[in-house]
């Protein structure tokens, strides 16, 4: 056991720091883009004292610095640097603990640009990574459908090619940001004939194109964080395609993963949990601290140990990418179940901490932490359910993991 | 940076498990703890010596082997795991940190060395440091101990106990002294034994410096809770191998119970929640090892959070093996029963997580 990062890195926590502080307090004006980076805002919403500056102007300073798009090349738009988890683990510690905030996310950024960085064209590469990572072009996912949410491959919006184009029918759901976006990634049935996960391909619609329609699906949070995406004769170039024909399953496993691994940020959680702990050192019963209540206590221990256990786990995870040879198959698969899982009773627990306090919404006097508490307890049981549900989750520990067999076919589908 | 066990970690834990599995395999482990079979107790305990489980945490200018906690834990996993009816986490491991920081130079020479050779083996009470119960109550003055004490652990192959009073003060008595009752106590968990222990005017030889601090009673406390916990997430895993073997081979409606989603998802609940306690145990392991700041609140909170996995683990567990992991003829109660014990040993969860917030001054 060795949890030093080297001397190496000394200096760079120490220039990372000194950008912390001069950029301390900085606000990003327009908020577009992914529901994370909305969520974020809300967590670094109680300074108002820094420098204000577009999400694009925020995207470059961090590239020029190295800070953001660290090993995408610069030719592309990245900074050209080597691979440094470590490097991008500091920088992801000191902004978090300095309320930093952080670069856009979203699909377009952890989705798709590892996706063309893999599999894309040359042509694709140098016509859409660059502005994507400058947040200038904003991407969703047409993944899930009404019938295809879980059983994600049997989706059925269908994909024909007539006279060198692209003809798209069909309808998604579940789409964030489909308002925002220039573009969208889809997966769509092309090959009607063949079996269901060799039947769909992977391609990029401009959402200007004409037969789109969106419609906004808002969520328990009362924000239109979702969208149903129509599409009626919408025609786009044949070579608007990440892959072959009939590959689009395949590319697009390439890039659940990104999504899995960045929905749980274990420096968030622990940001939360010191939150918490000042929440109730703050709130009052009868007039006294709700800290110095022993039933409170216990159960603020409780969930620290659950948070310590998820932080060590995932130092664990890191080791395994550093250390060649360290298998940690189980402890990597699990974080996405108990990463959202944890988060959304740690948000839960604070406003019971606050009781009929924590009911309050939506700009109500007495209002605490601008209503964040409730915001992201409902936000995380939609993370809880998106990005593959905590009961797909299980399927995938129990078979992949643990090697226990799968669910028998129905006749249907065999 | 590298988290995890180190090769040599693994080893020797390997060699305890591979020891366990060749000689005390559950019909052994069941003999033994029905008192059937003593010889066969000693002759174990001499081969896990043989393999150094005593001199783990001893320093090698005293014959040890001068490793360290997380060494210990992951050899504790190994004694979990395979249900070992042995003391551990008395002689080999509280008792020789007490002595690290509570001793005296000349008496940590000469405890050491006789430790390392097995020529003293301590039996440990520490119960009147962290939580007295049934009014048990020890004095001690003028290097005299009087009074009397529960779940005074690990005596199997004692010539000592090293006890533990409210103020962190620490000593060994010999068990040859005059003044010494003992009543056998018989827990849930029949691999470990406990002891009530009461004492009249028995001749005590005080730990020296821990006349004037409690650093002896906090290290050796923490180091006990993190390598229970680390014998809890042995015993754990085991049973989460055997629901899962287990459900691979049973067959219900024609098909095997292990491809039900019910039975999936239990066995998915138990992996994911007992995963990151291995890094729990490990990085509270190597706080303690590092003299870290933390240490004393990883300790808690690795033995507390453990603790709870665990009860869940030996819960779900058993009901995967349905009727079958209700009966004695199965055994796996014995591992349900050691999870039980294990919860309790050192603090009980609610008392080590009060503690938790304290060492965080909450």
């Amino acid at each position: 056991m060795n949890l030093n990062y080297g001397p190496e890195y000394e200096d760079f926590t120490k220039e990372v720091q000194k950008f912390c502080k001069e950029y301390s307090g900085v606000i990003i004006t327009n908020k577009k883009g992914g529901a994370l980076t909305s969520l974020s805002s809300i967590t670094n919403s109680d300074k108002s004292d820094g420098a204000k500056v577009s999400r694009s102007e925020w995207q470059k300073i961090l590239i020029k610095n190295g800070y953001f798009a660290r090993s995408i090349p610069k030719e592309y738009g990245g900074f050209g640097g080597d691979i440094d988890i470590i490097k991008n683990r500091i920088i992801a510690a000191e902004f978090a603990s300095n309320r930093i905030p952080p670069p856009m996310g979203g699909q377009g950024i952890d989705m798709l640009v590892p996706t063309l960085l893999e599999l894309g064209t040359e042509e694709q590469k140098q016509k859409y990574i660059k502005p994507t990572l400058y947040g200038e072009m904003i991407w969703c996912q047409g993944y899930s459908e009404p019938n295809a949410g879980s059983d994600l491959a049997s989706l059925q919006t269908k994909g024909e090619l007539i006279d060198g184009n692209w003809v798209i029918n069909g309808q998604k759901i579940w789409t964030s940001t489909a308002q925002y976006s220039q573009m969208m990634f889809c997966l769509v049935r092309t090959e009607p004939d063949a079996p269901k996960h060799a039947g769909i391909s992977y391609l990029l619609i401009p959402m200007d194109t004409p037969g789109i329609e969106i419609r906004p699906l808002v969520d328990m949070t009362l924000n239109a964080g979702f969208n149903e995406v129509f599409f009626t004769d919408v025609t786009i170039p044949e070579g608007n395609i990440v892959g072959k024909r009939g590959e689009g399953w395949t590319v697009a496993n390439a890039t659940l993963g990104h999504e899995r691994g960045s929905l749980t940020d274990p420096n968030a959680t622990m940001n939360r949990l010191h939150m918490l702990i000042d929440r109730m050192k703050e709130e009052t019963i009868n007039g006294k601290k709700v800290i110095e209540n022993p039933a409170y206590r216990d159960k603020l221990i409780q969930l620290q140990g659950k948070v310590m256990a998820f932080q060590s786990n995932s130092l664990r995870v890191l080791s395994a990418k550093l250390n060649k040879g360290q298998d940690v198959k189980i402890a990597g698969m699990i974080q996405k179940l108990i990463g959202t899982e944890l988060r959304h009773e740690l948000e839960g627990f604070c406003i019971d901490v606050m009781g009929e306090l924590g009911t309050l919404f939506e700009g109500s006097p007495n209002i605490r932490d601008g209503g964040s508490w409730q915001f992201t307890y409902m936000y995380y049981l939609g993370l809880i359910i998106g990005g593959g549900t905590s009961q797909i989750q299980k399927n995938i520990i129990s078979e992949r993991g643990l090697g226990m067999p799968r669910e028998p076919k129905t006749q249907q589908e065999t | 940076m590298y988290f995890g066990l180190s090769e040599d970690q693994i080893f020797f834990q390997d060699n305890v498990k591979k020891f366990l599995e060749d000689n005390a395999p559950l019909d052994a482990v069941k003999k033994i703890t029905e008192g059937a079979d003593l010889a066969t107790k000693d002759e174990l305990h001499q081969g896990l010596i043989n393999l150094g489980i005593n001199n783990i945490l001893i320093p090698e200018e005293n014959g040890g082997l001068g490793l360290d906690l997380l060494f210990a834990s992951a050899v504790s996993q190994s004694l979990g795991e395979g249900i070992a009816a042995l003391p551990f986490v008395g002689p080999y491991v509280i008792a020789p940190i007490a002595i690290k920081y509570g001793a005296s130079d000349s008496q940590k020479e000469k405890l050491f060395n006789e430790m390392s050779q097995n020529l003293i083996n301590c039996g440990v009470g520490f119960s009147e440091y962290f939580g007295s119960r049934d009014s048990s109550d020890l004095s001690i003055s003028n290097n005299k101990i009087t009074g009397r004490t529960l779940f005074v652990l690990d005596v199997d192959f004692a010539s000592h106990v090293m006890l533990c009073d409210k103020k962190g003060q620490i000593g060994l008595v010999s068990l040859k002294s005059k003044g010494i009752e003992i009543i056998d106590l018989t827990t849930v968990d029949k691999t470990r034994t406990y002891k009530e222990m009461i004492f009249k005017d028995t001749p005590i030889e005080i730990l020296d410096k821990t006349k004037t601090s409690t650093e002896a009673a906090e290290m050796a406390l923490s180091a006990g809770r993190i390598v229970a916990a680390a014998d809890s997430l042995g015993a754990s895993q085991a049973m989460i191998n055997k629901a899962v073997e287990y459900s691979k081979e049973r067959k219900q409606f024609n098909r095997v119970i292990g491809s039900f989603q019910a039975v999936k998802h239990m066995c998915a609940e138990m992996t994911a929640e007992l995963e990151p306690c291995y890094s729990l145990v490990w990085h509270a392991a190597h706080s303690f090892d590092d003299s870290h700041e933390d240490s004393k609140l990883m300790a808690c909170l690795a033995k507390s959070h453990t603790s709870d996995v665990s009860k869940m683990v030996s819960k779900k567990a058993t009901e995967v093996h349905g009727g079958m992991g209700f009966t004695d003829l199965l055994g796996l109660h014995f591992w349900f029963k050691r999870i039980g014990l294990n919860r309790h040993i050192l603090g009980s969860p609610e008392i080590v997580r009060e503690e938790a917030a304290k060492a965080q001054g909450l």
